[in-house]
């Protein structure tokens, strides 16, 4: 099966857990005023619950004609890629995630624009550094002095 | 209408705003240049800073700015290197990279910015006769009918947007409006599909909706798939002028693209990309024999078609967001999400409520197509000098934007954390060619269809409201032949082709 058909497949029970929601479990605790409008929260949920399971089911089963056409990427051959490198650069992004507030955005910030490069396979630190430096401040004063949204430079215990 | 034109010149012609517009089409050439990133990402990366600036004139100012902008630059990259930056101007690749490689790369460049011009400032003329005309139109309608122009929207972009398979398309925008109904809803504010998790109640953030949808996976494939060193090499740019007789020979394609092109940026679903192959098709069947062999080859008037259509379709995408609200391709439906995010509500009211924003915009573009042309003209060998970043500098600093985008937006970590599961859902849905525009242009509209289908069941208690308004009716008729149609087409052409070998 190909990878759009999986992606129906996926899609689908999604749409069935939506469905089943919307059909059966949000009106229990419906107030009996609602009950006497002609729409409840629950009406459009169930109309695309039904739209959406119709068209990944038209795709699962192949109703449509499919030209297999192939994109930027071949995802059959998606090892030959630098396949590596995306997953590290992904992973690189939920640390940032979690490290942004306890770190502060001065070092995350920091760390991630040099490992990120270094992950991508830049050795020329002498440039790197300075320069993934000069961005954060820069970026930090942009946000926290020009636009006035708060962000803390510095990790947290130092009262940042 | 003049006394809108005097107030749009009045807040154009501020300080701050010519500021906006000169900054907006500065990053979107610079971004668009790039090969990889279209407008949507650098729009939606864009969307935190014109958000907290808190004027609605000036943000949709500075995105426009962005967005033609981009497509202006995208032929930049597409001409030098044959690497369109964005997919509107890689028709432009098709006769421009040729000119270049002849040695002509600057005629070519000159060629670009003169049709791009032209195609934006003629398509600024037709938005402000159309526009007012249409929102006119608009304020006859009702929410019944509001509902249904949005299923016809909705129904078109599933349609036309999506790369041959309707179903697709019609199955993102489905999962788009489902996204669109977490949190609290219209109806009585009733927590829905929250599963329970407050970070969910106030629903899915649209900014990083949008990074997760476009910015991400388009980092991501730049990452996958590096552009082979060496594949384009940039040519010297000299000889920027073009003679009299070159100027006479594409006048004409320059005005029939103009007016194609705005039309076609009108229709729902038809955006810059469309416009510019169909510019470049049709001009190639009406020239002469002789014109048609150099077609592919280096013809200028193949370089002038795709590239007024391109910026003029971007203009006339602007028609349906600013008199109906109703975004017909991915960028306006950005556009649209950073207006409301404003307290802006783009529709038939816009011009009477605000008509400072509507006109401002609409003024603006005639001096961001000036801005460009100052820009591109001189300054075009000096800007594709952005051509030779190295991409180990330039990744990480996508990636870090685009989690700063989403971070500003909500003050929240778990927001990038979002941001980070749907940009792997989005990439693997981008390797199985789904479209990913409907599915956003779904959840920004999901809100206000409901809302419109809600009131009019209200008000016409149950269902009725259909058959009881004929435009109703008419509307959403269109709208299931839309999406029906091109697949009786293809069943059609299925039979027809029984017996020929599927080189499967």
């Amino acid at each position: 099966m190909a990878l759009d058909r999986w992606i129906a497949l996926i899609l689908l029970g999604f749409c069935i857990i939506y469905g089943y929601t919307a059909w059966f479990a949000m009106d229990v605790g419906l107030a009996p005023f609602m009950k006497r409008n002609p729409v409840w929260p629950s009406t459009f949920p169930k109309i695309l619950s039904i739209l959406g399971a119709t068209a990944s089911l038209i795709i699962l089963l192949g109703f449509e004609k499919n030209k297999e056409k192939v994109t930027d990427i071949d995802y059959r051959r998606l090892h030959e890629y630098k396949l590596g490198q995306a997953i590290l650069l992904l992973l690189l992004m939920v640390v940032y995630a979690l490290f942004l507030r306890p770190a502060g955005f001065m070092i995350s910030t920091g760390l991630f624009l040099i490992l990120g490069s270094v992950i991508l396979g830049e050795r020329k630190l002498y440039i790197m550094i300075p320069i993934a430096l000069i961005l954060t401040f820069f970026v930090w004063y942009l946000v926290q002095e020009v636009l006035g949204i708060y962000m803390r430079p510095y990790p947290a215990w130092l009262g940042g | 209408m003049l006394e809108g034109i005097l107030l749009g010149l009045q807040t154009a012609f501020s300080i701050q705003m010519l500021l906006m517009v000169i900054g907006g089409c500065l990053i979107g050439t610079f971004i668009g240049m790039l090969p990889g990133l279209g407008p949507m990402s650098i729009i939606a990366i864009m969307i935190p800073v014109a958000i907290s600036m808190g004027d609605p004139a000036a943000a949709i100012i500075l995105l426009a700015g962005v967005y033609y902008g981009a497509i202006f630059g995208g032929s930049t990259s597409s001409i030098l290197l044959n690497a369109p930056g964005v997919a509107g101007t890689v028709a432009t690749s098709f006769d421009g990279y040729p000119l270049a490689k002849k040695g002509q790369a600057g005629k070519a460049l000159t060629v670009a910015a003169i049709a791009s011009f032209c195609g934006g400032t003629i398509g600024a003329v037709l938005l402000m006769v159309f526009a007012p005309a249409l929102s006119s139109v608009a304020l006859l309608f009702h929410s019944a009918e509001y509902f249904a122009l949005m299923v016809v929207g909705l129904s078109a972009i599933a349609a036309f947007a999506g790369t041959g398979q309707v179903s697709k398309a019609l199955l993102m925008t489905v999962v788009g409006l489902m996204l669109g109904t977490i949190g609290e809803g219209t109806m009585f504010s009733l927590p829905r599909f929250t599963m329970g998790i407050m970070d969910l109640q106030s629903g899915l953030s649209f900014v990083t909706l949008a990074m997760a949808m476009f910015a991400l996976p388009e980092a991501l494939f730049l990452v996958l798939n590096p552009p082979k060193p060496g594949a384009g090499k940039s040519e010297e740019i000299k000889e920027l002028g073009i003679t009299r007789q070159e100027a006479k020979s594409i006048a004409p394609v320059i005005g029939r693209q103009s007016i194609q092109g705005f039309f076609i940026g009108v229709l729902p679903g038809a955006g810059a990309t469309i416009a510019s192959f169909l510019g470049y098709a049709v001009e190639r069947n009406i020239a002469s024999k002789d014109e048609q062999k150099e077609f592919g080859k280096g013809s200028i008037k193949g370089l002038a078609a795709p590239e007024t259509a391109n910026n003029a379709a971007c203009t006339g995408s602007f028609v349906p967001l600013l008199t109906l609200g109703i975004p017909g391709s991915g960028t306006t439906a950005i556009l649209l999400g950073a207006l409301i995010a404003l307290n802006v509500t783009p529709g038939p009211r816009l011009m009477i409520d605000e008509p400072q924003i509507f006109w401002a915009v609409i003024i603006s573009m005639y001096i961001g197509n000036v801005v460009l042309l100052v820009l591109n003209l001189p300054l075009i060998p000096y800007i594709a000098k952005i051509l030779t970043i190295p991409r180990n500098y330039l990744i990480p600093y996508i990636l870090f934007f685009t989690l700063m985008g989403a971070y500003i937006g909500q003050n929240n970590a778990t927001e990038l954390l979002i941001l980070v599961g749907f940009g792997v859902c989005a990439t693997a849905l981008k390797f199985a060619d789904y479209p990913l525009a409907p599915l956003l242009i779904g959840f920004i509209l999901g809100g206000m269809l409901e809302d419109n289908f809600a009131r009019s069941m209200q008000l016409y208690d149950g269902i009725a409201f259909i058959l009881q308004r004929p435009m109703t009716m008419v509307l959403l008729g269109i709208a299931i032949s839309l999406v029906l149609l091109p697949t009786l087409r293809a069943k059609r052409a299925k039979i027809r082709s029984e017996g020929i070998a599927e080189g499967d």
